[in-house]
This record gives C-alpha cells, structure tokens and sequence, in this order.
C-alpha cells in the first residue's frame, strides 16, 4: 500500500500498488492529448503553416510578375518611343519631298511664264523696230522729195521710194 | 513536511508519493490520486499552448502561436530528419508524446508540484509502448526482413552472429533505458533540489548557500526537463527509423 512506501528508506517508485492507478491515469491523459492534438491543434497549426508557406510563395509570385511586367512595359516605352521617333523622321522626310515636289512645279511654271513673257517682248521690240525702219523710210523719201522740189529737180515719186529703199537696205555701206 | 521538522531529517522521496486527494489510503486503479491532478494540469497546459495558443491562425502569429508552430515544426523536422519522410505519417504520435513529457517535466518543476515523469511506472509504458509499436510495425512492414537489422552486413562474416547477439541485446534493453533516463533524471534532480532545501532548513544563518545551490540546480533542471523530452522523442524518431528502414 502506499502507506508502507512512506518509510525514509522506501522508493516511491517502486511502490507497485500505485502502478495500476498511475497505468490508468497517464493511458487516459495521453488519449485525451492524442484526441486534442490530432482532432484540433496540429491540423490547424498545419493549415496555418501552409498557408502562410502559400501567401509568401504566392507574394513572390506577384513580385516576379510585377517585375516581369514592369520590365515588359519599359520595353514597351522604349519601343514606342522609337516607334514614334522614326514616325516623325518619315514624315518629315515625307514633307519634305512634297514641299520640294510642289517648289519644282512652281519653279517650272515660273520658268514658262518667264520664257513666254521674254517671247512677247522680243515680238513686240521686233514689230516696234519694224514700225520705226519704216516710218524712217517714209520720213528718208517725203524728205528727199521736199530737196528735190527745193532744188527744182522734177522726180518721179516711185523712182524716190526705190532710191530710199535702196539706200536704206545696204544703210550700213 | 520534512522541513518542518527541523534537523537533518530530510526525506526527500516523500514528494514522490502517489496519494489520493480526497482522503483515505487506498490507491486503486481508479482512485483519483495526485497522478490524475497533474496529469489533467499537463493536458491542460498542452490544450493552452497548442489549441488556445493558435486560436488566432494569425498569418503573422502572436507570441503564444510561435510557440505552437515552433513546437509543431520542430517535432515534424525532427521526425523528417531522423526517421525519413515516410515518418511524418506517426507525427501526431510522436507529439503526444513530446508534448506530455515536456509539460509534465515543466508541470513538475513548480514548487510542491508532483512529477508524473519521474515515477518508473509512467516512463515504462511510455518507453514500452514504442518498443511494442515500432516492433509490430517493423515486422507488418518489413516481415522477416526486419531482422536484417541484427544482421551486420557491413561486418566480416566470422563477427556477424556476435554482432547478431549484441544488436539483439541492444535492441531489448532500449526500453529499459529509453524509460529509466527519463524517470532517473527527473527523480534525482527533484530529490536533489529538496537534499538542498532541508540544508537550508537546517544550517539556520547560512541558509543561503544552500539556496543558492537551489537556484542553480533549479536552472539546471529546468534545462534538464526540456532536453530529456527531447531525448525521449528523437530515440522514439530513432526507433522508428529502424522499423522503417531496417537496414544499416
């Protein structure tokens, strides 16, 4: 019995009275502690685990993303830049073949205009030029007729207008 | 108490004592004795650190959940990496029991307390209960293969039988030892700690060398619970390692 244990020399331990009880008593706690572990505590300390392991799993993955995109849309930027530099380089280029088209027109239309306006001219100075050889001529025979009469020389009027014409083809001999 | 009663007269096996606590002598099988005061103490202290602790499933836990998920990660890599992957399936097993030695070690240490684990009969069924389970289980696993683990093949012929011999002595007195370090090492520090105590009853003026030594040894033991519930669970890994992979 426990009691007998009690003497100063006696071991506790090895009182086997106790054993059944104490036997019992550790089979009950350690079911009830199995029950609570396995029922309760170590699925949710699990489950707590392993979520944790997929939001930081998961937060690595956005971040990878995150930085993949932001590496895409640099790209994106630089090409688009690019993009829009030789855009600006064609169309100037564009405009300016369209500016130099239209000056070349303009120039040739301006060259024509020039010419025909010069062909006018030189006409119009030929048919002055024309106008005044003759009115000399007319001038060259009244006054050779005026001379003559004053001279008291009788001529005939056609014989005059040969002589003046004469004279004033070879004019320069 | 011994204290009380002045002198020398220390007896330090008296905290060892199973009583019951509602009067009487008679411990029987169902009596309800200090044993079952503190061993409902240990289910509960575990029910507050593992259930209560972690009500919160923090993502970014609190005090009291680190220690759950400490204690929960600490035992699963342990059983990982002692007794293989294929170990982790007994994991609720092997916390049981961690759970209970540690806490009933830890419960044992408060003054006037009773240490269930220092008490042979509590450490036997313990240490017994994983030499019967990881026998059967080597044996359903592995069927007659499991005695290649007596079997040294790695040693020369002539040495294997003597080997054989001395690897199935071993393998018997596992649970004597595996039980008997645990109930040693907690019997004798706590009978120790009261040697000390009734010095300090008895040297009246210079009561504090002892209760210096009292001191030391109680941060000594308190160290002592922790790693003998750690010894006891990684033989238990060990064990089962050798009932999973019987070969050397």
């Amino acid at each position: 019995m426990a009691a007998d244990a009690n003497d100063a020399v006696g071991m506790p331990q090895l009182d086997f009275a106790t054993f059944p009880n104490q036997i019992f008593w550790l089979v009950v706690t350690l079911v009830v502690i199995y029950m609570i572990l396995s029922r309760v505590a170590l699925p949710r300390i699990g489950s707590i685990l392993a979520e944790r392991a997929g939001t930081i799993t998961a937060d690595i993955d956005a971040a990878e993303t995150y930085k993949r995109q932001a590496t895409e849309a640099e790209a994106a930027y630089h090409k688009a830049l690019d993009d829009a530099r030789a855009q600006a380089h064609r169309i100037v280029e564009e405009m300016r073949a369209d500016i130099q088209a239209d000056l070349d027109v303009a120039i040739a239309k301006a060259d024509a205009e020039i010419a025909a306006r010069t062909a006018e001219s030189e006409r119009r100075i030929a048919e002055i030029r024309d106008s005044a050889s003759a009115a000399v001529a007319e001038v060259a025979r009244d006054t050779a007729q005026e001379i003559l009469t004053v001279f008291g020389v009788e001529a005939e009027q056609k014989a005059i207008a040969d002589t003046v014409s004469a004279r004033m083809k070879g004019g320069a001999a | 108490m011994a204290e009380a009663n002045g002198g020398l007269n220390i007896r330090p096996m008296d905290q060892f004592r199973v009583e019951p606590l509602f009067g009487g002598d008679y411990v029987g099988m169902f009596t309800i004795t200090n044993v079952t005061l503190w061993m409902a103490l240990t289910v509960l202290a575990v029910t507050l650190i593992m259930v209560v602790g972690a009500r919160g499933r923090a993502l970014v836990p609190t005090r009291s959940q680190s220690v759950a998920e400490v204690a929960y990660s600490f035992i699963y890599r342990m059983i990982e990496d002692v007794a293989g992957r294929d170990g982790v399936r007994f994991f609720p097993y092997i916390m049981t029991l961690f759970m209970f030695v540690l806490f009933a070690n830890l419960l044992g240490l408060i003054p006037w307390a009773f240490t269930t684990t220092s008490h042979i009969a509590v450490t036997a069924v313990l240490a017994l209960a994983v030499f019967i389970t990881v026998t059967v289980l080597g044996f359903v696993l592995n069927g007659a293969a499991f005695l290649r683990l007596f079997w040294v093949d790695s040693a020369p012929l002539a040495l294997r039988p003597i080997l054989a011999l001395i690897e199935l002595i071993s393998y018997f007195v596992r649970p004597v030892s595996h039980s008997i370090r645990l109930a040693g090492a907690m019997m004798a520090g706590h009978a120790v700690a009261k040697v000390f105590a009734g010095f300090a009853a008895a040297l009246g003026a210079a009561f504090f060398i002892p209760v210096l030594a009292v001191t030391a040894l109680y941060a000594l033991e308190l160290l002592v619970a922790v790693i003998q519930a750690y010894v006891f669970t990684i033989l238990t890994c060990v064990y089962l390692k050798d009932a999973l992979h019987p070969h050397h």
